[in-house]
């Protein structure tokens, strides 16, 4: 369906820069989020080779292919990766930033220079972090989270680990300030807030966490930077220091990090819903709300990382009792999403598939979380398998699955071409397979015993280490049909139209790719979103 | 859009601001020479505090502008507070 | 693109934060120390001078009137009086810089920096104390450097009537930034220099 374009697409604005400055010192919020896609992606694919070494490794007791320090290098560089230049920018920065404006009726965001800036801090942080790697100390070891007092004792090179992930803050930081600017000045004339699609909503809360919280690690990072050169003594129990203290510093951050990662998966997963339902989302406001909800609540139940580490039981009882509470807005946009498919006219497609595989395993870790944040049964699986099983499954479940799903929503939008239905298909059903062999086993390991960050296990986990790492095999393949698959259609996937999935949103009213300004004229919103009229769930399916 | 902007504060006002600040510095240092033990801290965080509002809306024109800004304010040292005394949860009940 | 001062101002506004939580962290060890250390910072604190202290609080505060003035300067178009008050503002910060400097010199010449042996012998306490002390002190020092460059642009904009009475968000926002500089010393003041 070839529809008469009346501007140029932003792929083929031609700016005064040649080339690939045309591309990186872009202003345009679309090549930006490019930008962030690519760079992400690669360092993806770096972080997800060191997690296949580390299964590799794990595949049989003893020594395969890496002693201990090495493998104490490894599983720390994959953590900073994954966390830092991976799921914190993840869905913000690429979806973010192509999908804000075009959602809420504007022409770019409110700072379109201090957004370009956000990306080179973004690549300047991920360089300076990878250099630890090469330097004469040898590579960090004390995992991603740097506790004290290691991480100001050992002698591998921590001062570019941590200052990397300082400069990564700032771009972090920078990116919700100009968010939260964008929703408050430039929705389109009649958008009020509560005509705002959710994926701007989950963005708005996420953009107060990444500038409300990131701030305190970064004054943490600089005080064991302090530590290391000035040997200043807040974190060293030979000065007086409290090594907990650091714990606690590093967790006001590091939770709420969570949120900042699921927030807009949640998002991208209730546009994706009733686009896929022909149906508005059930709950609207609920979901709003939980929103909103999660985003506070979030801010205060850090300490359910160190029920283990000396914390008073006051402290115990208090952090268990908020983590429980604030799951309960997560199961509330649950039981939502489920029920916007009740009754509804279900058009089945590669983003609905990963939607609701997002549930699936979202629901998985969301619950092995109640598990851990239980204080009886935490003592006895802090520090195991069960812990990395239950993060993966809900990040990398929650915030990957939801970014492969947004992905595949969104990229008809994004290039104007279609990808390969067929081998989407193909590359999800082998990505969940090797996802699910890869994870389960994790958690029955870590109940039995196994524990976490060594490179080496007794011979009675064998069996599950084994059927864990050929999952990850499995899952890798999956990875590299649908990167291929994504890959060839951008290029030479069949030409799309504005709205090939028929979504009610406003990025759907524009061409396919965009023009620089996205709209030809600022829209005037009437409707909210997901305004599905009866006729249209009456016409029947379209592809 | 900018109704703020033609609002002029007039200079008295600031010199009067000023003056308050002053004097609750002074305030300050005589109260903590006067031993109160534990209330020494309270006491001068607390005279801290007025002076911080009076620079929060006074000179940082919070008195005089949207409503938003101050509710932005509250929020933000309101989850600063709760951070503290959660975190005190652990410390004070060791 | 048409301009948005609002949008600039919320902005800055959203900066400010960053930067209170910034501090906050700093000021989240300082009270679990203080807390755990309460004579020990007793003590140290009376080894600084709550003369200086004071002089550097009523320097600064004089510093947010003067910038807080020169807005109301700029919106009655005496671009005069808005510069000598910008001006003003940018030389009582460096005085406030050399009082530090003076400060801080007399602490390192009695043996008081990180990693000392003094503090060593003087223990946990005042060796966490003097360490709040100089880091919390030293990032603030820092902050006022940012806010004279800072103001030092903002001096050139209204010479080159860049800045004016109907276009001087950047003004505003330099004055938020000043300000906030000086609510955190507001905060430290006392906790450093008054406990006796």
């Amino acid at each position: 369906m070839n529809e008469e374009r009346t501007e140029k697409s932003y792929l083929e604005m031609e700016t005064k820069y040649k080339g690939i400055f045309a591309w990186i010192f872009s202003t345009d919020h679309k090549r930006i989020g490019l930008l962030y896609l690519y760079s992400i992606a690669v360092m993806f694919i770096v972080g997800a080779i060191l997690g296949l070494l580390m299964k590799f490794e794990l595949v049989a007791p003893g020594k395969t292919i890496m002693g201990a320090q090495t493998y104490n290098g490894v599983f720390t560089l994959h953590g900073i990766i994954m966390i830092f230049l991976i799921v914190v920018p993840g869905l913000p920065a690429v979806f973010g930033n192509f999908m804000l404006p075009l959602m809420i009726g504007a022409k770019d965001v409110a700072f379109p220079k201090l957004n370009l800036m956000s990306w080179w801090i973004y690549i300047i942080g991920a360089v300076v972090a990878i250099s630890s790697q090469f330097m004469g100390g040898g590579a960090p070891d004390t995992g991603w989270t740097f506790y004290a007092p290691y991480s100001f004792q050992t002698d591998t090179n921590m001062l570019p680990a941590v200052l990397g992930a300082f400069i990564l803050g700032f771009s972090s930081i920078l990116t919700g300030l100009n968010f939260i600017v964008t929703m408050h000045r430039m929705r389109a004339p009649g958008m009020g807030w509560f005509k705002m699609p959710l994926f701007p909503w989950t963005l708005y809360g996420t953009a107060w966490i990444q500038l409300l919280a990131t701030p305190v690690v970064g004054i943490t990072l600089l005080m064991v930077v302090a530590e290391r050169v000035l040997q200043i003594g807040f974190f060293d129990p030979a000065l007086g220091g409290d090594p907990v203290l650091y714990q606690h510093l590093f967790w006001i951050y590091s939770h709420p990090a969570v949120y900042i990662m699921i927030l807009p998966a949640m998002g991208a997963i209730s546009e994706i819903i009733p686009t896929f339902a022909r149906k508005s989302i059930f709950g609207y406001k609920a979901i709003v709300a939980s929103t909103m909800a999660i985003a506070f609540v979030g801010y205060f139940v850090w300490g359910h990382h160190m029920f283990t580490s000396g914390m008073s039981g006051t402290a115990l009882y208090t952090f268990s009792i908020l983590t429980f509470l604030v799951a309960i807005p997560s199961a509330i946009k649950v039981f939502n999403w489920v029920s916007t498919l009740h009754k509804a006219s279900i058009h089945s497609s590669v983003p609905f598939f990963w939607a609701i595989s997002f549930i699936f395993v979202f629901m998985i870790g969301g619950l092995s979380g109640l598990v851990l944040g239980a204080l009886a049964t935490n003592v006895h699986l802090h520090d195991t398998a069960f812990v990395v099983a239950h993060f993966h499954f809900i990040v990398f479940g929650g915030t990957g699955f939801a970014f492969m799903a947004a992905i595949h929503y969104w990229f008809p939008k994004f290039y104007g071409r279609m990808y390969d239905k067929a081998w989407a298909k193909i590359g999800w059903v082998v990505f969940v397979i090797g996802f699910l062999s890869l994870y389960l086993p994790m958690f029955y390991l870590g109940i039995a015993g196994m524990p976490r960050r060594y490179y080496d296990y007794l011979p009675e986990f064998h069996g599950p280490n084994i059927l864990s790492s050929l999952g990850a095999f499995v899952m890798i393949t999956g990875l590299v049909i649908i990167i291929t698959n994504l890959v060839r259609s951008a290029r030479n996937g069949e030409i799309a139209s504005k709205d090939p999935w028929k979504g009610r949103t406003l990025e759907w009213t524009v061409d396919s790719p965009p023009s620089l300004e996205n709209f030809d004229e600022i829209p005037e919103v009437v409707h909210g979103p997901y305004d599905y009229s009866i006729e249209e769930k009456q016409s029947g399916k379209v592809n | 859009m900018n109704k703020e902007n033609h609002h002029i504060v007039p200079y008295w006002v600031y010199f009067a601001v000023l003056g308050a600040l002053l004097f609750l510095t002074l305030i300050t240092v005589l109260i903590t020479r006067i031993e109160l033990g534990a209330l020494n801290t309270a006491a001068a965080m607390l005279i801290a505090s007025v002076k911080g509002l009076i620079v929060l809306l006074y000179f940082m024109h919070l008195k005089f502008d949207q409503k938003i800004y101050g509710i932005m304010v509250g929020l933000v040292t309101a989850v600063f507070i709760a951070v503290i005394i959660i975190t005190f949860f652990d410390y004070f009940y060791r | 693109m048409h301009r948005d001062d609002e949008a600039s101002k919320i902005g800055m506004w959203l900066f400010i934060f960053t930067e209170i939580l910034l501090f906050g962290g700093l000021f989240v060890v300082y009270s679990v120390y203080r807390y755990i250390h309460p004579e020990a910072f007793k003590l140290a604190g009376e080894e600084l001078d709550w003369v200086i202290g004071t002089v550097n609080t009523v320097i600064l505060l004089i510093s947010s009137m003067t910038i807080a003035m020169s807005i109301s300067a700029i919106q009655k178009k005496d671009k005069k009086l808005a510069l000598g008050l910008l001006y003003a503002t940018f030389i009582m910060a460096l005085i406030f810089l050399v009082n530090k400097y003076f400060e801080w010199n007399l602490k390192f010449d009695h043996g008081f920096y990180p990693s000392s042996e003094v503090l060593q012998e003087l223990g946990h306490g005042t060796i966490l104390f003097f360490g709040l002390y100089f880091f919390m002190t030293g990032l603030h020092a820092f902050h006022i450097v940012v806010g004279m460059v800072f103001i030092g642009f903002i001096i050139y904009y209204v010479h080159k009537d860049r800045i004016t009475f109907d276009n001087h968000q950047l003004l505003e926002n330099g004055g938020l930034y000043w300000h906030l500089v000086d609510l955190i010393w507001i905060f430290l003041f006392p906790l450093f220099y008054l406990i006796h």
